[in-house]
């Protein structure tokens, strides 16, 4: 195979020509909620730098996570958290070349969907 | 056709170098923040609204506060690791390298002001 002109072949399936499908779009979403979950540490982290300066600053750093916007940060964040725990699950057990099959793949998929609406809820309620 | 062997096709096209490290540094971070994470969520969650003073209280407690650092250490970790693959899948040349420093830097500047401030409060 050494002399193939590797240079003018059919290429993968890529993004922007990809049919969307479960597995493409829960795969995606692992990659945003974990990448985006940065918004609510810079939140939480400065909200701790506030508590640990003053009760002046605490009482700005509270306001803001305590607003509409905050808390629709806050909410956003519990989700992508959960999202991305559950995702990372999955690849826990994918590692191990099990539930690679598409209807367990399928399974899976719909488990992390739903799973982290249900924690998101029950996160809201208990705290 | 050219005439290129299959070692010189290669040569001076970077390999993964460190990649079973990075995957297995992800791994391992992973099983760690499953532990961690709902530790996290209910320490920091029933506090999240209290006044001042008992928030002040509730992180000189050694276990909220040693919770919410370690979470810092290895979320933070893990984020740098994480976004670090997503910009080499979408970014490339000079601007990769430089969005790779800058989030480095971001990562471990927020964990290094998170740990400031836990340790401010607990001591």
């Amino acid at each position: 195979m050494a002399d193939v002109n590797r240079g003018n072949r059919p290429l993968s399936p890529h993004l922007t020509i990809y049919r969307p499908q479960l597995t493409s779009i829960t795969s995606i979403l692992v990659r945003i909620t974990g990448n985006a979950l940065i918004v609510g540490a810079f939140l939480v982290i400065w909200w701790l730098l506030a508590a640990s300066t003053s009760p002046e600053y605490f009482a700005i750093a509270d306001g803001v996570i305590r607003s509409w916007f905050g808390k629709l940060i806050m909410l956003g964040s519990i989700w992508a958290l959960w999202y991305h725990t559950l995702g990372g699950i999955r690849h826990l057990i994918w590692d191990n070349a099990v539930g690679l099959d598409l209807p367990t793949a399928y399974k899976l998929g719909w488990a992390l969907v739903i799973g982290s609406f249900v924690l998101t809820v029950i996160t809201v309620i208990v705290l | 056709m050219r005439y290129l062997t299959d070692r010189k096709r290669a040569v001076g096209m970077g390999s993964a170098k460190s990649g079973t490290a990075h995957f297995w540094a992800m791994k391992v971070s992973s099983v760690a923040l499953l532990i961690l994470v709902p530790l996290f969520v209910l320490t920091f969650g029933s506090i999240l609204g209290a006044p001042y003073e008992e928030v002040l209280a509730y992180y000189q407690r050694p276990f909220p506060a040693i919770v919410a650092a370690l979470t810092l250490i290895v979320g933070l970790e893990h984020f740098q690791s994480g976004a670090q693959v997503l910009i080499e899948d979408y970014v490339h040349g000079t601007a990769e390298k430089i969005s790779i420093i800058l989030v480095k830097c971001l990562a471990y500047g927020m964990m290094a002001t998170g740990l400031f401030a836990i340790a401010k409060l607990a001591l």
